[in-house]
């Protein structure tokens, strides 16, 4: 006689599938809910190539070396050498990227210009415009000149080191600002010139010009309203890098910063920030053509954002091509954005430390975007600056490191040719070899 | 009165020139000759003088304006008194694109009419247009004053915050949330006096009133459509 208990068939361990993943079908529940799309901030979550899939091959035999510690590894960089009379010098090559009063707290604001200023660096404006603070505490600031113009002036543009036009976002190529209303306190609202606890929409293009030859006129106006003095970049995001890059030469930018995907905002929608853009690093050697195809490489810096974590990073950017980089979210998470020792109050608003990205809705535990009083106060603005200069130090000491290992006396001298990529879609955006070969994907002719 | 050609010296001469004049200068009226539809003429001005240039300019005459009194006897490029923080300018012809766009304060007289989006994303600029002005003027104006004597264009004020704006005209059709509102004493005031400042002869009766219906102020999925 059978025993049925035993003769059941076996059961396959469900299996979750990897189109419809749980977190997948928790965004189609929690849309089919509210039937609003998702906000959020910071930049693409997704995994991309990045600066991970390269590795730098170092010295031996047919390469020498640098002592680690001793001898000289040049990290100074200067910016708008181009046509400014002024050109900003910074003693490392990694800058603070544009982010807003508004977005940001007023201590987080502070502690950004007072971080970068002890490490001898720029930090940026955001939408919104110039606060006192900012430019007390920043020794060198540029200031963002955007489609918005909230908080736009010629005092304080001419208050600038230099000024940066925004024509993209790394995080939303083609999309405008967003800053949601419980955001917009009495003094964003003054600075901004809107009525208080609205939803502030900045628009996607500028009022007042629509392509490159528009902007060419444009860039001529603010070198007249600035006597010529001060370094004009322009900002894009990373889309079409060789036809956006030619265009700003075009135009006559003095440094093209160059943003990718990874590199974050205060507020947009989720779909955009992952479907929209290219990944950093697929951006820079299309910009770096583009530059090197108008004779104007190194007299026209570049500048790349978007998802730099560390001194190899850093390295890795510059041996690509940059003249410099910019840290946005590094930045924040330096001076204690995401930090686990909110871990409690980040349960209650339903995320965990380190996913938190609900930045617009100004309930931020660490302090830093947020515009609540209470909140803000827990961001000591002096150790916040204390931190980020730290965090600046080790990210040129690793950089330093890693040039004096490729036998480089100046971080700058570090090229291509010292780099190999782990993965075959690396070593295609990178156009770098194959760790182990000499071919990259769509390379032809000789390897040179 | 100073004269400074344009056919002779630089345009970064002029702007030089102009920007070196104090509140206390003895040089506080200048001509410029042959304008010659060059761009960023006397751009970035911060005293108080009057000038007059001499003919039909290029792009953003008289960007970042603040104090100086800018005549030009001609027709003005895109841009006239972009972002204009206080001061006057008057344009005796015609303005093309985003005449005062973004501007803080001050007041723009425009005696002909306007191309399209002119007050764009106004901030509390003063702007008289004596014509018409084209599509889409004062979107995402925030605060201030556009007073057309004419005819606007499609979508006037689309997406409008706090500014007013005043049509004698026709309205070919009003932009996403912007609507007609009633004219009260206090709009009729306002309108009054910028009327008499900028010369114009209409009477603010002949004009009605738009404004934001204020319907897009908060995000809601149903305003995306």
């Amino acid at each position: 006689m059978k025993d049925n208990k035993n003769n059941e068939s076996p059961r396959t361990e469900p299996v979750q599938s990897a189109t419809f993943s749980n977190s997948v079908n928790s965004e189609i529940r929690r849309a089919a809910a509210t039937g609003i799309y998702d906000i959020r901030g910071g930049g693409a979550k997704r995994k991309v190539p990045h600066f991970d899939d390269l590795l730098f091959l170092g010295a031996s035999i047919s390469r020498y070396p640098l002592e680690g510690y001793r001898e000289k590894c040049e990290t100074k960089v200067i910016l708008g050498t181009r046509f400014a009379k002024n050109p900003l010098e910074l003693d490392i090559p990694i800058t603070i990227a544009g982010m807003s009063f508004g977005a940001l707290s007023g201590n987080a604001k502070e502690s950004l210009g007072r971080g970068a200023t002890l490490a001898g660096t720029s930090t940026t404006t955001g939408d919104g415009g110039m606060t006192e603070e900012e430019r007390e505490h920043s020794s060198k600031l540029v200031y963002q000149y955007l489609p918005s113009r909230y908080g736009m002036n010629p005092l304080d543009l001419r208050k600038a080191d230099a000024i940066e036009i925004v024509v993209g976002q790394g995080a939303k190529p083609g999309g405008g600002g967003m800053l949601l209303g419980q955001k917009i306190s009495d003094r964003v609202a003054q600075m901004r010139n809107l009525p208080k606890g609205i939803d502030q929409r900045s628009s996607c293009r500028h009022p007042d010009w629509t392509g490159p030859d528009d902007l060419e006129i444009k860039i001529l106006e603010l070198r007249e309203i600035t006597s010529w003095k001060i370094p004009i970049y322009l900002k894009i995001a990373g889309a079409r890098p060789y036809f956006d890059t030619a265009l700003a030469v075009k135009a006559g930018a003095d440094v093209v910063v160059l943003d990718g995907m990874q590199g974050g905002t205060a507020a947009t929608q989720d779909v955009f920030i992952e479907h929209v853009g290219l990944p950093t690093l697929a951006c820079i050697r299309e910009a770096v053509r583009a530059l090197q195809d108008l004779g104007v490489h190194r007299d026209v810096q570049l500048v790349v954002s978007g998802g730099i974590r560390n001194g190899a990073d850093v390295a890795k950017a510059i041996a690509l091509g940059a003249d410099a980089v910019s840290i946005g979210t590094a930045a924040l998470i330096a001076i204690g954005d995401n930090d686990p020792k909110w871990e409690d109050e980040y349960q209650k608003l339903g995320t965990t430390a380190g996913a938190y990205d609900d930045w617009h809705e100004g309930r931020d535990p660490a302090g830093i975007t947020t515009q609540d009083p209470a909140l803000m106060s827990r961001l000591d603005p002096i150790e916040g600056g204390r931190r980020l200069s730290n965090y600046l130090k080790v990210l040129t000491l690793e950089a330093q490191t890693i040039a004096r290992a490729c036998g480089k006396n100046n971080i700058h001298n570090l090229e291509p040719e010292d780099l190999c990529a782990v993965t075959m879609e690396a070593a295609a955006m990178a156009r770098v070899p194959l760790a182990g070969t000499e071919w990259w994907p769509g390379k032809t002719g000789e390897f040179l | 009165m100073q004269v400074f050609d344009l056919e002779s010296n630089s345009l970064r001469e002029l702007n030089a020139t102009l920007h070196e004049q104090k509140s206390n200068t003895n040089k506080g009226k200048w001509e410029v000759q042959n304008p010659r539809g060059r761009h960023a003429i006397a751009v970035g001005l911060d005293t108080a003088m009057d000038v007059r240039v001499m003919g039909s300019t290029g792009y953003y005459l008289g960007g970042m304006n603040q104090k100086a009194h800018i005549t030009v006897d001609g027709s003005v490029g895109p841009g006239v008194a972009e972002n204009m923080m206080s001061g006057t300018i008057t344009v005796e012809g015609d303005a093309s694109q985003y005449a005062g766009a973004t501007g803080h304060g001050g007041l723009l007289v425009i005696k002909g009419n306007a191309s399209s989006r002119c007050g764009i994303s106004m901030k509390g600029i003063d702007i008289v247009v004596f014509g018409d002005v084209g599509h889409m003027s004062a979107f995402m104006a925030q605060s201030g004053n556009l007073v057309v004597c004419g005819d606007a264009g499609e979508a006037l004020g689309d997406s409008l915050y706090e500014a007013r704006l005043f049509v004698r005209g026709s309205v070919k059709s009003l932009g996403a949330d912007c609507m007609e509102k009633e004219m009260r004493k206090e709009h009729l005031d306002i309108l009054s006096k910028l009327l008499k400042t900028s010369g114009s002869k209409a009477k603010a009766e002949e004009f009605r009133r738009y404004g934001s219906a204020r319907k897009l102020y908060n995000f809601n999925i149903d305003n995306a459509y």
